[in-house]
């Protein structure tokens, strides 16, 4: 069966399209942040001036080395927490077999289904009564619900992937269930560890509606803030060039990572959906 | 299994420690999601408000429904409460069902092999990897009604005579945020859908190609079947998402009326009207929807939990 | 050094038994192999001596000591497993020293047992490398070596031969043999190879379905199988049995008729049988000789297959079944042959209607 010419054409003009669809508006994002002033305003989609006046504006004009800053600490804390508690929850959810463990299953899965907002008020008065309000550590904690249950559940499905023999060899030699997750299986989960902290910081990083609601000062917002309430020299007019040169900025280093962890990320996301 | 006197020391000490490994968890997760959502719920049949979450007073269900004055006032009776019912149920259906088709698409091209398969995957990649806030203000951009590059090439080939007010506009708002969420969303389900074509038998499609069944009818009669439990638990999946979306409408239409849904109202509701017990009554809402949903599905998706490592 | 005991031991998975009520007595020092057809039982019972499974009712006693509830470590046992399961991340010296580092042992006490083991399964050049740069062969070495070192009281082997190739196999086999004579420790074996079980066993299981068949020496099995199972379980080519009635039976004789005019004159207790009773007769194929006896039987060559050593003659007899002779050397006849099986009689097996072995009157040494 040969395939006919324009059937090949039809393929490769689907996959152009494709690829147009998926990168142009990242790509017009560049070019836009790279025109300053009246070139802002070319709608060309060819790049016709290279000035980096944006980014310097947005870095002067707001402290948002600091809310990248903020971010980072918010996305690496969350992550590692969650990894932490994840871990050994992963253990005894994907490997002993007890009394509720569906069950367990069934909520921590319904909780990573929540819709945040109604957990907004309940979490309002939590975050006041910590006196944490406009400090990082009331995203650290809101983020959490985003993160953990997904966290468990990623980790639980590739814990079960591991050899059941290699824990009994370990239980032969003498080692408790402790032992097993801290020697045995930590070693062999990085991988995995890996796949699912990527998966958590980027929710974390692109978290927004509780970033927007507990923070208030422009030196405590997350990225995803700042680049929502960039306000211009007057009121009435958005700084497009800034906008978008905040969001390249901060895309940038998300999307490298994305394209070195490809493979990982994929496992990780069908993993954490299709075996459940 | 129960820690009878039969089990031996083995068994009980991996049940005992999987509590253990599991009490921190829990300790956070009912910190941040059971506490909260209790007091949401509670919250629900109070009059409090923002700038005083904690002198109120109990009401019962008014902030849901009340008569008074020979008038009816509540969540339940609020037009704009249903406008944003209306919108996010709308959205919904048309941003999944777009994801669907187009991710199958992006699916099968990517399950043919060719050269530079994975630079697509990695391309496609991409719009899932730029946080939504960043899209909606690309998006934004975009469609900027003066000087957005859409209405620009959209009036270079003629399809449109002047500019449209792409987020402004009620008629095109709520479509200009199917588009951008379809945009971000559909590599996650290209993705999935991939996954499970992946896991498909080769041996079917020899066989279909032996008998020399024509690709289309192969695709509804073999591909669709067999991929079918997979495409459920991504459309739950994406729907969940969906209903409770916040940041794309937040921040592509600015807080309007028109394209409010259930979220931004009942943020809108606590935080910018400071109405603590009315907001978290639409808040209350939404989770009573989403909870419905995810038990209907689990029901009828007998989704497979619990059962033996291997 | 222990004996194990098992007394009515039964496994349970929820509501079904897996292990019917299971009595066994290995010895000090023995070298005890369980075959059986796959889904016998034979690993879940090796698994619960481990204590790697919960024993639903019954007790197990390791040196005396009744050990239902103790964890592996406290029951004293080290267990090869099938897949080996090595630590893959640590090197071959941290694989074999993993267990006693979990004891609290000295370094000092570590380093020698584990160069000590290492000599002995010459893995002193391989103790820095990583189990993805082993062979097969190796890889089961450090396994060994791995529960060498913690100088268990019981030896535990789940099919451990069954991932290597045939040649590395017979290697392994000897070296398996001669550490268990070397070092004198009770040894428990599971297999569904009978060569492996007939060379390594002071004693063998057999096991089907949950139950213990019969328990013996090895050739013990082969010349008194106390069923038509261990009788058709041990042996290659398996035996060859044809149904058939009892003409007469005397004191130490039963004659039987067999297909086409033949017949049977076995040496077993004929106290047991009553002439005109269904019976199997039992023969294995390498007791079959090509030329006339007391016993004999004709019919057509179906198959030849020739070994080398040896031929197998697939014959079908006027009854249309088949039987299996083993005759050494070349094979001069061709496929369609007619030819003539005779057999002694005292190399017969006879089994009742339940396929119960009825008793050879010439014990096993006879042949």
């Amino acid at each position: 069966m040969r395939t006919p010419w324009y059937a090949k054409a039809g393929f490769w003009l689907l996959i152009v399209a494709i690829v147009i669809f998926a990168i142009f508006p990242f790509y017009y994002a560049i070019v836009s942040s790279l025109r300053s002033g009246q070139a802002l305003f070319s709608s060309s989609v060819w790049p016709d001036s290279v000035s980096i006046a944006n980014y310097v504006s947005v870095f002067t004009g707001q402290p948002f080395g600091r809310n990248i800053l903020n971010s980072v600490v918010v996305a690496v804390s969350v992550v590692a927490i969650s990894l932490f508690l994840g871990v050994t929850a992963a253990y005894a959810l994907g490997r002993v077999t007890f009394r509720g463990r569906g069950l367990l299953l069934l909520t921590i899965l319904s909780v990573s289904m929540f819709p945040q907002v109604a957990v907004l008020s309940g979490m309002f008065e939590l975050v006041r009564a910590f006196g944490i309000y406009n400090s990082l550590w009331s995203l650290i904690l809101s983020n959490m619900i985003l993160t953990l249950p997904f966290t468990v559940w990623v980790l639980t499905t590739f814990m079960r992937e591991l050899p059941k023999e290699l824990e009994e060899a370990a239980f032969v030699d003498g080692a408790s269930p402790w032992v097993v997750v801290s020697r045995i299986f930590l070693p062999l989960m990085w991988p995995a560890m890996v796949t699912t902290g990527l998966l958590a910081f980027i929710v974390a990083w692109n978290e927004f509606l509780f970033a927007l609601t507990f923070t208030l000062s422009t030196e405590q917002r997350t990225v995803p803030v700042a680049i929502a309430l960039l306000t211009g020299a007057t009121q009435f007019e958005l700084p497009w060039g800034n906008i978008m040169a905040a969001s390249v900025t901060v895309t940038v280093p998300v999307v490298v990572l994305v394209l070195i962890f490809q493979r990982r990320i994929v496992s990780g996301l069908t993993a954490g959906a299709v075996k459940g | 299994m129960a820690m009878s006197a039969k089990s031996s020391e083995l068994t009980r000490a991996r049940v005992r420690s999987a509590w253990l490994f599991l009490s921190p968890m829990l300790v956070v997760l009912a910190l941040v999601a059971g506490w909260p959502l209790v007091r949401t719920i509670y919250f629900s049949f109070t009059d409090a408000t923002l700038s005083n979450l904690s002198d109120y007073d109990f009401i019962g269900f008014a902030n849901f429904i009340e008569y008074y004055e020979g008038e009816w006032y509540g969540v339940i009776v609020d037009p704009d409460w249903w406008r944003a019912v209306y919108n996010t149920i709308w959205f919904t259906v048309v941003s999944v069902g777009l994801e669907l088709i187009l991710g199958m698409i992006v699916a099968l091209t990517l399950n043919a092999a060719f050269p530079g398969r994975g630079m697509l995957r990695a391309a496609i990649l991409i719009p899932w990897a730029i946080p939504t806030i960043v899209s909606a203000q690309m998006w934004g951009w975009m469609l900027h009604d003066q000087f957005g590059v859409l209405n620009a090439i959209l009036m270079g080939i003629g399809i449109i005579s002047q500019p449209v007010a792409w987020t402004a506009s009620p008629d095109t708002a709520l479509w200009a945020v199917v588009m951008v969420d379809v945009w971000k969303t559909t590599p996650f389900m290209a993705l999935l859908i991939l996954a499970a074509l992946q896991m498909l038998p080769s041996d079917c499609y020899e066989a279909a190609r032996v008998d020399g069944i024509n690709p289309i009818k192969v695709f509804f009669k073999v591909t669709l079947p067999l991929i079918r439990p997979a495409l459920m638990v991504a459309i739950i999946f994406r729907a969940l998402d969906a209903l409770r979306i916040f940041d794309l409408i937040y921040v592509l239409t600015s807080n309007s009326r028109d394209t409010a849904s259930m979220s931004v109202y009942a943020r809108q509701q606590l935080v910018d009207f400071q109405q603590v017990g009315y907001g978290s009554a639409a808040s209350t809402l939404l989770f009573l929807i989403i909870a419905l949903l995810i038990i209907v599905t689990l029901m009828v998706g007998r989704v497979r939990l619990g059962e033996d490592p291997r | 050094m222990a004996e194990v005991v098992l007394k009515k031991v039964v496994k349970r998975f929820g509501n079904v038994e897996i292990i019917h009520a299971v009595d066994l007595d290995i010895r000090d020092g023995e070298f005890v192999v369980f075959v059986g057809p796959s889904g016998c039982g034979k690993s879940t019972l090796l698994r619960l001596i481990a204590g790697l499974e919960d024993i639903s009712d019954g007790d197990l006693m390791i040196g005396g000591k009744r050990v239902n509830s103790f964890s592996p470590k406290e029951r004293g046992i080290s267990m090869v497993f099938q897949s080996y399961a090595l630590y893959p991340h640590m090197t071959v010296y941290e694989n074999m020293a993993f267990g006693l580092e979990l004891a609290k042992s000295s370094k000092e006490e570590i380093r020698k047992a584990v160069e000590q083991a290492a000599d002995i399964l010459e893995l002193t050049p391989l103790l820095d490398r990583l189990p993805k740069n082993l062979s097969g062969g190796q890889r089961q070495r450090v396994a060994i070596g791995r529960a060498i070192v913690r100088e268990p009281k019981v030896f535990l082997f789940d099919e451990p031969l069954s991932n290597l190739d045939a040649a590395l196999r017979v290697q392994m086999r000897i070296e398996i043999a001669k550490l268990h004579k070397d070092m004198g420790v009770t040894m428990i074996y599971v297999t569904h190879d009978q060569v492996e079980a007939m060379t390594l066993a002071d004693k063998i299981v057999v096991l089907n379905a949950g139950n213990v068949e019969q328990v013996g020496h090895p050739l013990e099995l082969y010349h008194n199988p106390r069923n038509l199972f261990v009788a058709g379980f041990i042996g290659s080519p398996r035996m060859n049995f044809i149904e058939t009635t009892v003409d007469s039976a005397t004191g130490d004789t039963v004659t039987m008729g067999l297909p086409g005019g033949g017949r049977a004159v076995a040496k077993v207790d004929g106290a047991r049988v009553k002439s005109g009773q269904k019976v199997t007769l039992g023969i294995r194929p390498e007791h079959i000789v090509l030329e006339p006896a007391e016993s004999m039987v004709t019919g057509k060559i179906d198959v030849i297959e020739q070994l080398g050593e040896a031929y197998l003659l697939h014959v079908r007899l006027a009854d249309r079944s088949l039987v299996t002779a083993k005759i050494p050397g070349d094979a001069p006849q061709k496929e369609g042959d007619e030819v003539t099986l005779g057999f002694d009689g005292a190399l017969c097996h006879v089994f009742d209607e339940k396929g119960s072995a009825v008793p050879r009157i010439i014990a096993a040494q006879a042949a």
